[in-house]
């Protein structure tokens, strides 16, 4: 069974001077029990989309349901039934953890008890600060208290805008630790995020770009639908070097990535010695030339540029 | 039902968490009130003024003496000329100047009159309007008194004059701060509870709290309630305590019952707090909302006929006033206070502003939208 289906939405933001086209027609769908990531850079429509689909958000045309119910029509049902988590700090910042907690269990008409264990692992994370005032909480324990409040009434579908940005690579990797375990109680998760490393973390990923969904795929079959052999590299002087790479023809792209150029060559043969040549030529000292596979942002580099 | 309880609660606690806001919203008042019925009092006192006198006679002694010991005027210029007497109004030392031509005894004594020249400086129109009219009563008075001393004989007038004796009913003394204190005091309420409401939900928007409060299956007229009536609460405790201070520090009671002046405040509060409230749905920031609402409550300060009797207004400024609450509530304020009026007196006082809090309210419930386009 399918919890969202998203057909052909589009969205445009109306002001005085212009029209942001802010999703151009956008249709995807995501099976129960499933993590599903929308990963692109800011301004892809990743907010817009989720908005929509808390019915927060009126499209300007196309269709959308969650857990079956329409949007437009039914969306005191969604209401009852999604957990939402916005991308920006949104719980009563003068109200302790555990007065947010509760309040947003008796709107929901449950309590914390009714559903301590689905919470559980996270919120006991944060227990021992519960009379602290959410505002005066790190930004790893907001998120936790934040997610909390947005599972506390056993939703069936989550929405998470951009959960881990801002939050250390610590909190990061517990975060989707969690998220595997919500998995498991059945919740289908909507996650956005514009780190790509955390799409591999993703049951499938839609690549987004300008409100365009670019591909969407299992994080494996992303990659292998990356054909050509890609080169990392690396010198001394990265900057000349990657100026130096992409003033030759015969390269399709070249990126930074860390420590390394990622290289991809227009035509692939002969590539290694291609890439020694410019080296010479150019008088690189500490040369390092590897043949590597790609990973999602290569991908996206890839899809990006097309 | 539950969930109102479950919001009210949020709110009161939000609003104990600051106790800043407790505090201005208690000083505040408390401040205002015991400051502005001494300072806003329509009697003028003190009014500088230049003589010419010309004549240098007993009658122009006399009547200059009366004048001065009217207190209401202080002579800062003794001047030979009109035109040094001019001068000094120039030069601000006076604002009236009071001309006594040569002669003015003889021709009084002779003529049976004599004229007198009064010159006002009118830039402070009020000073200028009160201060001729309290030297014209004067000099009438005097007038009088140089008349009965002529006439000792015969006692009775053969022409019949008009004497008019003028009592102030409701306000016998016409003590000023009876009449201002329970006007200031709808003032106040009526600032701190509309600016306050008026914060409120914008103050959610600001912070993205309402983003989660959209989401929960929370209706939209049990979330206006629940920004509503904790304001309400509030505002009726302001209104308690002014009234304390009006007992206490200025001594006055009411002549009608404290329970009319609640039964109508709880109701007026509901119109005020609802155009807060609507102001608030519309706006976007906290700026906003504020310099909004503190533009209408000074409008409807101004207007209410606080300082300034509505039936004197122009005819389109009364049906604004009409359309204004506070000038309801100052009205019945000083209907309960000084004439002691009940609820039948008010009833369409009070229909008026149910009126304003069902359009308000309604209105703001329309307007807050869960769900934008």
């Amino acid at each position: 069974m399918q919890s969202v289906i998203v057909e052909n939405i589009i969205k445009n933001y109306r002001t005085k001077k212009e029209t942001v086209e802010a999703l151009k027609g956008i249709s995807f769908s995501v099976d129960k029990g499933e993590i599903f990531g929308l990963i692109g850079p800011d301004g892809a429509g990743k907010t817009s989309i989720f908005r929509i689909l808390t019915t927060l958000l009126l499209a300007d045309s196309g269709a959308a349901t969650v857990d079956g119910f329409d949007v437009v029509k039914d969306y005191k049902k969604i209401r009852n039934r999604v957990g939402y988590m916005p991308g920006r700090f949104s719980l009563y910042q003068d109200l302790s953890v555990q007065e947010n907690l509760e309040f947003f269990a008796a709107i929901f008409n449950t309590t914390i008890r009714e559903n301590y264990n689905l919470i559980k692992d996270i919120y006991q994370q944060i227990e021992p600060f519960k009379t602290r005032k959410a505002g005066q909480l790190s930004g790893g324990m907001k998120q936790k208290l934040a997610l909390s409040c947005a599972l506390i009434h056993k939703p069936s579908v989550l929405f998470l805008d951009e959960p881990t940005t801002g939050v250390d690579a610590v909190s990061r990797k517990e975060f989707w630790e969690m998220l595997h375990r919500l998995k498991m109680e059945g919740i289908t998760i909507l996650v956005s995020t514009p780190y790509m490393d955390e799409a591999s973390l993703c049951d499938r990923v839609a690549l987004m770009q300008k409100g365009v969904i670019m591909t969407i795929n299992t994080p494996a079959g992303i990659i292998s639908g990356f054909k050509k052999p890609i080169w990392a590299m690396r010198s001394s002087e990265m900057y000349r070097l990657m100026n130096a790479v992409k003033e030759d023809e015969t390269v399709e792209s070249c990126f930074p990535f860390g420590q390394y150029q990622h290289i991809v060559f227009k035509n692939p043969g002969n590539d290694e010695q291609r890439l020694q040549e410019i080296a010479r030529k150019g008088n690189f000292t500490q040369v390092e030339i590897q043949s590597i596979r790609p990973n999602i942002e290569d991908c996206f580099m890839a899809l990006m540029q097309q | 039902m539950r969930t109102l309880l479950i919001l009210l609660r949020k709110e009161l606690r939000q609003l104990r968490r600051d106790p800043g806001i407790m505090r201005i919203l208690f000083i505040m008042p408390t401040v205002q009130l015991l400051i502005l019925p001494f300072a806003a009092d329509y009697e003028i006192k003190n009014i500088n003024l230049a003589v010419v006198d010309q004549d240098h006679s007993e009658y122009s002694r006399k009547m200059i003496n009366k004048i001065v010991s009217s207190h209401y005027f202080r002579l800062t210029d003794y001047s030979p000329t009109f035109d040094k007497g001019l001068d000094a109004i120039e030069r601000e030392k006076s604002d009236l100047v009071l001309e006594i031509p040569a002669q003015f005894e003889r021709d009084l004594v002779k003529d049976n009159e004599a004229p007198l020249f009064v010159a006002a400086n009118a830039i402070n129109g009020i000073k200028a309007g009160l201060g001729t009219a309290y030297m014209q009563s004067i000099i009438q008075e005097y007038n009088q008194d140089i008349r009965s001393q002529w006439m000792q004989m015969p006692k009775f007038n053969d022409q019949p004059t008009i004497e008019i004796a003028s009592s102030d009913w409701y306000n016998p003394h016409m003590n000023y701060k009876v009449f201002m204190v329970p006007g200031i005091l709808v003032m106040l309420v009526t600032m701190i509870g509309s600016t306050f409401a008026a914060s409120n939900i914008v103050r959610e928007k600001e912070i993205g709290t309402i983003e989660q409060i959209n989401v929960s299956p929370i209706k939209k007229a049990e979330f206006i309630l629940g920004k509503l009536i904790p304001f309400w609460l509030l505002a009726l405790t302001v209104l308690t305590l002014g009234l304390i201070i009006a007992r206490f520090v200025y001594g006055i009671a009411p002549l009608g019952h404290y329970l009319t002046i609640y039964a109508f405040a709880s109701i007026y509060l509901l119109a005020v707090l609802g155009l807060g409230l609507l102001m608030s749905t519309y706006a976007q920031t906290q700026q906003q909302s504020m310099l909004v609402s503190f533009f209408i409550t000074m409008i409807f300060n101004l207007m209410g006929g606080l300082y300034t009797p509505i039936e004197s207004m122009p005819v389109w400024a009364q049906w604004i006033a009409r359309l204004n609450p506070v000038s309801y509530f100052i009205e019945v304020m000083r209907m309960v206070m000084l004439k002691g009026s009940g609820l039948g007196d008010i009833k369409y006082h009070i229909l008026a502003v149910l009126g304003f809090a069902a359009v308000f309210n309604g209105w703001a419930i329309l307007n807050y939208k869960k769900r934008s386009g």
